[in-house]
């Protein structure tokens, strides 16, 4: 089954800024990857429940204790930019 | 064996404690080993050379004050490079995350040191664990020790070739789809992934959480064992983890195979393998029935889908995960005038070809309109796979296939389809899409004298027997060829 993808618009929901090139480059791979994909649409499913996890355990609790954190300095000094205890980013709303 | 290099963990162990050795030599042969198979293999991107030594210093000390934390005390070891380690750069690989120095240790990480085991280095990996084969690092690819004109596999790759090449005694990887096994096999070591929460997660940078479950690369079955019980074992900081007693994996390795049924997979064995691949895995099946095991033929019907459903699971999770890459704590950061702008030519710029393809796809098959035909279509197909799993293990104790269709291929044979390097992943692919545990063991050698790995997979938890059949198969196959680059010899 042919896939057919609006690249640029799934680029911009994923936050990727690429150029034409890179985007033609990626929508024809990326449909024939989803063309092998969607053989998986071949397989009768009626009545089956997904799988998320491996796993069936779901709300894992623990003590709510005060524990050691990770270490201020040490976070913040792996920032591309901060002030002072801050992580600074570029402006995010319009003036 | 002269060279110390070359020693098993066990083989190790028994020398510093009797004194033989100290772990500061010990660390010395590995690194007179890297200093001479480096050049031409580049299995590590980091070296932490100081960190190395003080650990070998304190691993001394420990010993002469009889302080015994366990069998990986002073032991060499490599991390692949996506497990953090504090203070020492992580980067996964990538761009994006080039000079970042972690805040914290991983918990497989935290138990090693305590274990006293000496952090030697952090190997090449493809870019997020996203890869068969090494190449798509943006630090440059890693070279198989035993050809070095071929892939190692991945993508923990540089943490496979470090041990076959003896710049390492063991390394820690991460396994999502066969990322431990199938480098394991192409670089003809033995390769574990445990039983999905069996090792802690945390402080593992994530690819696809459902899958991702570390694991050890060892030139031993004895070693696996040792390297996986000093990680394993219920954390608090990983709610996934499993919360049960630890399988006791030891007691069963010289028990052999008598009454144990093995189940050959249909669907993994004959078609798409090649021949001399599948050769010696009939060898390996017919060595388990002389040594008193029952053959059964066995089927997985559903895992023909497993491949395409895997490849909407793993890139779903990852998108989400990734999302975290946007240059605001830590990493790579483009400038932008919006923060939005910003975090798109951060990531734009910063994250390799297959990884971009990887977030778009599943970006894709997440999107409204699409997340039902694809990621829940997935998700049930995964309900199957596993249902399959349970079936078979009704008629057999493990189930057996080769880990990898092929023995390794060279450089640049598949980079360009990126579909037929994800046919690398076929056999491997199924105990992850089930969370069960497999092991690939080193069985014999093709006609190019390259290495093919034998799979043994097991029900969840069923380590025990897993690692009983995987020391009965090595027993029997006697794999003794070593990687021509496995020498300190400058040549």
């Amino acid at each position: 089954m042919p896939v057919e993808i609006d690249i640029a618009k799934v680029a911009r929901l994923a936050r990727l800024s690429l150029t034409d090139e890179q985007l033609e480059r990626y929508r024809v791979q990326c449909e024939v990857v989803l063309e092998h994909a969607a053989r998986v649409q071949a397989l009768p499913t009626e009545g089956v429940a997904p799988t998320s996890h491996p796993l069936p355990r779901t709300n894992v609790f623990r003590e709510d204790e005060v524990a050691e954190c990770l270490d201020r300095e040490e976070v913040l000094a792996a920032a591309p930019d901060r002030d002072g205890d801050y992580f600074l980013v570029p402006r995010i709303l319009d003036e | 064996m002269s060279d110390l290099a070359d020693l098993s963990v066990g083989g190790a162990a028994a020398g510093l404690r009797a004194g033989e050795f100290t772990a500061v030599e010990l660390l010395e042969a590995v690194h007179r080993r890297a200093a001479v198979t480096e050049a031409e293999l580049h299995a590590y991107l980091t070296i932490d050379r100081d960190g190395a030594a003080r650990a070998a210093v304190a691993a001394d000390s420990a010993l002469r004050a009889a302080d015994d934390p366990g069998p990986l005390l002073g032991i060499p070891v490599a991390l692949k490079d996506n497990m953090v380690t504090r203070g020492v750069e992580t980067t996964c690989s990538s761009k994006i995350l080039s000079g970042y120095r972690p805040p914290y240790d991983g918990t497989a990480v935290s138990r090693l040191r305590a274990g006293g085991a000496v952090i030697f280095g952090k190997t090449n990996l493809d870019e997020f664990a996203m890869g068969s084969s090494t190449e798509n690092s943006a630090y440059g690819p890693t070279r198989n020790p035993w050809d070095p004109e071929r892939v190692p596999g991945g993508s923990s790759g540089g943490s496979a070739a470090a041990v076959a090449a003896g710049s390492a005694m063991i390394a820690y990887g991460s396994d999502t789809g066969g990322s431990i096994r199938q480098p394991a096999a192409l670089c003809g070591i033995v390769g574990v992934k445990p039983t999905y929460g069996l090792v802690s997660r945390y402080g593992l940078i994530a690819f696809a959480s459902s899958l991702d479950q570390i694991g050890p690369l060892t030139r031993t079955v004895e070693d696996a064992v040792a390297a996986l019980e000093v990680v394993g074992g219920h954390d608090p900081a990983d709610s996934t983890s499993y919360p049960g007693s630890f399988p006791d994996m030891r007691s069963g390795l010289e028990a052999g195979v008598s009454g144990l049924r093995i189940g050959v997979v249909a669907e993994l064995n004959g078609a798409g393998i090649d021949p001399a691949v599948q050769a010696a895995v009939d060898e390996t099946v017919a060595g388990l029935e002389r040594a008193g095991a029952t053959v059964v033929p066995v089927s997985l019907p559903s895992v023909a889908y497993a491949l395409s459903a895997y490849y909407l699971i793993a890139p779903a999770e990852c998108s989400a995960n990734l999302a975290r890459f946007d240059g605001v704590r830590y990493g790579l950061r483009r400038h932008g005038e919006t923060v939005e702008e910003m975090m798109s030519t951060t990531r734009g710029e910063g994250f390799g070809p297959e990884v971009t393809r990887r977030i778009l796809l599943g970006t894709y098959a997440l999107s409204a309109g699409y997340y039902d035909a694809f990621y829940g279509q997935a998700q049930r197909v995964r309900t199957l796979i596993i249902q399959d799993f349970a079936d078979a293990y009704e008629q057999a104790d493990v189930l057996v296939s080769p880990t990898s269709p092929t023995t390794a291929f060279p450089l640049g044979a598949r980079t360009e389809d990126p579909l037929s390097m994800y046919l690398s992943d076929v056999c491997t692919i199924p105990s992850n899409m089930s969370g069960d545990p497999a092991i690939s063991v080193p069985v014999g050698v093709d006609e190019n004298g390259l290495p093919v790995g034998f799979q043994i997979m097991a029900p969840a938890l069923g380590e025990p027997v897993m690692m009983r059949v995987a020391a009965e198969v090595e027993r029997q196959a006697g794999f003794t060829a070593r990687a021509r680059l496995a020498t300190s010899e400058v040549g």
